[in-house]
């Protein structure tokens, strides 16, 4: 088993790295007896998203949208109700594809909380030796391979290879949980706010060391966030979530110089200005999102719209593509019955 | 003498920073904290005297255990050559109460080590699966939980008779709802955190995950427990001797002396009280000690 070794690109560079369709989750909540008659929390629903090899794909959305759990389906953490992955033109966990252990070495994975996501009783070397030695190779060589790792963010091995998270500080253990996720190898690095708990500073030069990784392994990320600047910062291409639902997906110029969808308007209108004479003066959108356990019909996010309308209510609307994005919204089909839809 | 349900609390050490003063790792830290606990220390000597012993009972030259004398029967304490006197046959009552030690000690401690082996065992398969596995598991041991733990030990010896096996068996019985139950919640706490996850994102084996990343995180916690729980097993194995369905005469085993020491009570107190101290001792020790270990593996004291 030479799975330890990186995996050759197959199908060039147009083929999509990862390709996920109609992908759901809904989780049941409570319920009767034995199942009976529960309620599910429509976490992510008829989800499809396409990576391109060596691209940022960024998403966003707030508290709730859906988007760990994304990250969660993608790497097989949790089993998808339904839906269907392709990677590299494999399909994942078919008669005729690849395993989900052979997807888990090319996806990995960052979690957003660096202490918990470090076992406190194994030292670092052990730590990130781990999923090399499960995977076959030689301890010695698993060590040389922690040193490169911790090397290439930023760690001087001598010094952190024998320490434990405990005596790390926030950055530096969120260095390691990257170097962890490099150990494998992987073409996929799904980052699941991996950032988002780190100070300013220190945030500044992980993000750094994620974009010259990036170019030395020839990776490709899936960043997720909720930090609208950052992923303007890092992507190429942006997914904006809502309700367990994409709302508009398209490159990140379009997205953040031209959002067409009213969620994602209101996202960015909502991000603090630098410029003290432009102040957010209103809350963009009001209240919370709606309860997932029972979303709205139609368009989910209709019920905090300020265009809303009564089709809106009847019609989900489809993912469109505006020409230089897709956006799901009734104003941006033509003859959808909204009063502002495009001529 | 009810089996306590363990506080929550048992995992809290895995969440927490570990304070550092010098020491490196985890363990370095607990034992240097134990260090600085006298009172667990001296628990821990006491016990290690009362094993070593119990184990060296026939190299020590004492008496004959089973050695009766119609003429010396029920001599007070410091009564020459029998220092703690001799009970009711003439027996003398320290090669006793060491010889006694032997199988106390051994019904105590064996069937809180073949609880922990089972009741770990299904606990952490049961927190580590979850889903149906971990209801099927948890609702039989539920149903043990349903007898109080003295009335199922004295009727499952009832039922196989008496002697030290049967004892054994039944106080094992007894243990493993409470062990699996203590091992279900830590490894569902342990399972939750997003190293186990990451693991299973690198696409390793369930039983290496459970071996480096989970076992070492919950043995500590249950470990612990299992310490406790060998003071209840000492007493309850005392009690189904007082009871006769344990081990037999002429034996010496401090619950069975206890009980035939119990006609002399109004002619010697004292000395029908001595096993009972054994026993007391033996079980505090082993209660303090835990005690002290919960402390000091709980890194936010």
């Amino acid at each position: 088993m030479d799975s330890v070794l990186p995996v050759e690109d197959r199908g060039g560079p147009a083929q999509p790295l990862l390709l996920a369709s109609g992908l759901r989750k809904h989780f049941p909540v409570g319920g009767g007896l034995l199942g009976r008659g529960r309620k599910v929390v429509r976490a992510v629903d008829d989800l499809t998203l396409s990576v391109a090899k060596g691209e940022t794909l960024g998403v966003v959305g707030e508290s709730g949208c859906g988007k760990s759990t994304v990250a969660r389906l993608l790497i097989r953490l949790l089993k998808p109700d339904r839906g269907t992955m392709v990677l590299d033109g494999d399909p994942v966990d078919e008669p005729h594809g690849i395993t989900v252990n052979e997807l888990r070495r090319q996806v990995q994975m960052v979690f957003q909380d660096s202490y918990a996501s470090l076992n406190p009783r194994l030292t670092i070397a052990e730590t990130l030796a781990f999923a090399p030695k499960a995977h076959g190779l030689p301890a010695a060589e698993a060590r040389d391979r922690v040193r490169d790792l911790l090397a290439k963010v930023g760690l001087e091995p001598d010094t952190y290879a024998e320490r434990y998270p405990h005596e790390l500080s926030g950055g530096q253990r969120q260095r390691v949980n990257i170097a962890r996720a490099l150990a494998l190898r992987p073409r996929l690095v799904i980052l699941d706010e991996a950032v988002s708990a780190l100070d300013k500073s220190v945030e500044a030069q992980v993000l750094n060391m994620l974009v010259d990784l990036k170019t030395e392994l020839s990776l490709t990320y899936l960043f997720i966030s909720h930090d609208l600047n950052v992923v303007q910062y890092l992507s190429d291409r942006v997914l904006v979530m809502y309700l367990g639902k994409i709302v508009e997906l398209g490159p990140v110029e379009a997205i953040y110089g031209d959002p067409q969808h009213p969620y994602t308007q209101a996202l960015l209108s909502a991000r603090p200005s630098m410029d003290p004479r432009k102040r957010t003066k209103e809350a963009p959108i009001q209240g919370d999102p709606p309860n997932p356990i029972d979303p709205p019909s139609g368009c989910r996010f209709r019920t905090r719209c300020p265009f809303a309308e009564d089709v809106c209510a009847r019609v989900e609307p489809p993912l469109a593509d505006t020409g230089r994005q897709e956006v799901a919204c009734h104003m941006r089909v033509a003859g959808s019955g909204h009063s502002k839809a495009v001529a | 003498m009810t089996l306590q349900s363990p506080s929550l609390e048992l995992g809290a050490p895995l969440v927490q920073p570990i304070a550092t003063a010098g020491g490196r790792s985890y363990w370095q830290s607990v034992r240097r904290r134990l260090r600085r606990d006298p009172v667990t220390l001296i628990c821990a000597g006491v016990l290690v005297l009362l094993v070593a012993s119990a184990l060296l009972a026939p190299w020590l030259g004492l008496d004959d255990p089973y050695k009766t004398s119609m003429i010396r029967r029920l001599y007070p304490l410091g009564s020459p050559g029998h220092l703690l006197g001799t009970d009711e046959l003439g027996r003398d009552m320290f090669a006793r109460l060491v010889y006694g030690g032997r199988l106390s000690l051994f019904m105590g401690v064996t069937p809180v080590v073949c609880a922990l082996l089972i009741g770990g065992l299904l606990g952490i398969t049961a927190g580590f699966l979850g889903g149906r596995v971990n209801m099927l598991i948890m609702r039989i041991m539920d149903v043990f939980y349903a007898f109080p733990s003295v009335l199922l030990a004295i009727s499952l010896s009832g039922a196989m008779g008496a002697g030290a096996e049967n004892t054994l068996l039944s106080l094992t019985l007894v243990f493993i709802p409470p062990v699996c139950r203590v091992s279900e919640s830590v490894t569902t706490q342990v399972r939750g955190f997003d190293f186990v996850d990451a693991a299973r994102a690198s696409g390793a084996s369930m039983l290496s995950i459970v071996r480096v990343h989970v076992l070492g995180n919950v043995l500590g916690p249950i470990l612990v427990y299992a310490t406790s729980l060998i003071s209840v097993a000492i007493i309850l194995a005392a009690g189904l001797s007082f009871l006769g369905l344990g081990v037999k005469p002429p034996e010496p085993e401090w619950g069975l002396m206890l009980n035939t020491l119990r006609q002399a009570i109004y002619v010697n107190p004292v000395l029908a009280a001595l096993p009972g101290v054994m026993i007391f001792i033996t079980s505090i020790c082993f209660n303090l000690m835990s005690d002290g270990l919960r402390a000091a593996m709980d890194v936010k004291a």
